[in-house]
């Protein structure tokens, strides 16, 4: 098994791909999330009614297998409106969309999770609307969401496996060109499983820390 | 002072105040006592504009509470409410319940609402728990939380809502005392109160409403020694 044909500018190769992995996952969800935190303080707000397009829009791109989305966006940005987009904007773009439906709906189960006589007594101190939800909401409902979020966050990366399809070479396509050049399968995916897991650690880490610290209050 | 001009309300179907005129003047304690659904606790969250009310008026120093122009955030400045329920701020510390909205609504410095908390905290006898966060307090040391979190906006009135009705027997006496210190500085207050013995002691006047009406209001000593309403006479007769 350690008999291998991996080189080191191989591994630099996949490194690059890792890379690629990190930055379309950290853009997707950064702006994923603070779509999703738009949508979902909308959505709590409004009500079913009156927010039903936007639910609509997250319900279609949480229910329509990623591959599918990024194949047919890709298609229509590109052969339909004719843009010149580079694959990464649209992976970066679709996955944005994907985080952000999943983000409002944690999002939202969060804001409801602040019992509402909290909320009055924040109110009947004179508070605003948006003093209550900068003050009161957002610290309690960030204690209630971040663990489905930090789930989300590691989903997202994982599913940015996906975007080969538009050409983005991440960390799962590279492992893929290594393993059809070396034909080492098993060793290439133990690899690039490694890889994935010292990305996925810190943050599954950084979120149990945030946890315990919040815990005591 | 404030005035209530008859105000009803509902839920629904169901009618909780059914023409309330009752007017509190400032320095004065009123207790409210009655059933529960009798409307009481509704009434305080009327007066302070967190429920809307159906017609009439609710005036607070001339200022109609629910009309479009009023500035409610303001308003509620002066009107110093205390749940049932304790509703502390958990993820901040005793100091930080206390001085958050007189740092972010009335513009406090730092030092300044520090020095107005520790004082107010002091005064119900927190002074030595600045640092705990709620969830390290006794339901009667939250509530007293509450009263100094109220107090901290310099309010003019103070309105209770059955603030010992959630709280272990031992533990309703030092909110009690809380209040009566209270009464005795002369603040202007109303409280709804399950309390028998604690309304006919501070209050210069007990209301006793009963299924959406003000039945009736007197001095305490009147009003407990000689009701004059046969709802009145049961409910003291259940309670006693």
């Amino acid at each position: 098994m350690f008999d291998t044909a991996l080189s080191a500018a191989d591994l630099w190769f996949l490194t690059k791909g890792a890379g690629m992995t990190i930055l379309v996952t950290a853009v997707s969800v950064v702006f994923g999330t603070v779509l999703g935190i738009v949508f979902g303080v909308f959505r709590y707000q409004l009500g079913a009614i009156w927010a039903a397009p936007v639910t609509f829009v997250l319900d279609v791109s949480r229910s329509i297998p990623l591959l599918i989305q990024l194949v047919l966006a890709n298609a229509f940005l590109g052969t339909v409106l004719r843009l010149q987009m580079s694959g990464f904007t649209v992976a970066c773009m679709v996955l944005t969309l994907y985080t952000a439906a999943y983000c409002a709906e944690i999002v939202r189960g969060g804001i409801d999770a602040v019992p509402l006589n909290t909320r009055r007594a924040a109110r009947s101190l004179g508070m605003t609307w948006a003093q209550d939800m900068r003050y009161i909401v957002m610290p309690l409902a960030t204690r209630v969401a971040l663990p489905s979020w930090i789930g989300l966050a590691l989903g997202v990366m994982k599913d940015s496996a996906l975007v080969y399809v538009v050409q983005v070479v991440e960390l799962m396509k590279s492992t893929q060109i290594l393993i059809t050049r070396l034909q080492e399968p098993l060793f290439l995916l133990l690899i690039c499983g490694l890889f994935y897991f010292v990305i996925s650690f810190p943050l599954a880490r950084f979120g149990g820390y945030l946890e315990k610290r919040w815990s005591n209050d | 002072m404030i005035e209530i001009e008859n105000v009803y309300k509902s839920f629904g179907a169901l009618q909780v105040l059914k023409g309330i005129n009752l007017t509190v003047p400032n320095g004065e304690v009123l207790t409210v006592i009655g059933g529960s659904g009798s409307g009481k606790s509704t009434l305080l969250t009327c007066i302070n504009g967190l429920e809307k009310i159906d017609s009439g008026r609710i005036l607070v120093d001339g200022t109609d509470v629910h009309a479009k122009s009023t500035d409610l955030n303001k308003l509620r400045q002066k009107l110093g409410i205390v749940f049932q329920q304790f509703n502390a701020f958990p993820h901040l510390t005793v100091l930080e319940n206390v001085t958050l909205a007189p740092r972010k609504v009335l513009g406090q410095s730092k030092e300044q609402a520090r020095e107005m908390a520790v004082k107010q905290l002091s005064h119900v006898g927190l002074g030595d728990k600045l640092d705990v966060y709620p969830s390290r307090l006794s339901g009667g040391q939250q509530q007293r939380m509450a009263i100094a979190r109220a107090l901290a906006m310099s309010p003019d009135y103070m309105l209770f809502d059955e603030v010992t009705s959630a709280l272990d027997p031992q533990l309703v006496g030092e909110v009690l005392d809380t209040l009566r210190l209270l009464a005795s500085e002369g603040m202007t207050m109303i409280c709804v109160t399950h309390e028998m013995k604690f309304a006919r002691e501070v209050s210069d006047r007990v209301a006793f409403f009963d299924k959406g009406v003000m039945a009736e209001i007197a001095p305490p000593a009147q009003l407990f020694d000689a009701p004059q309403t046969e709802s009145l006479k049961t409910f003291l007769a259940a309670t006693h």
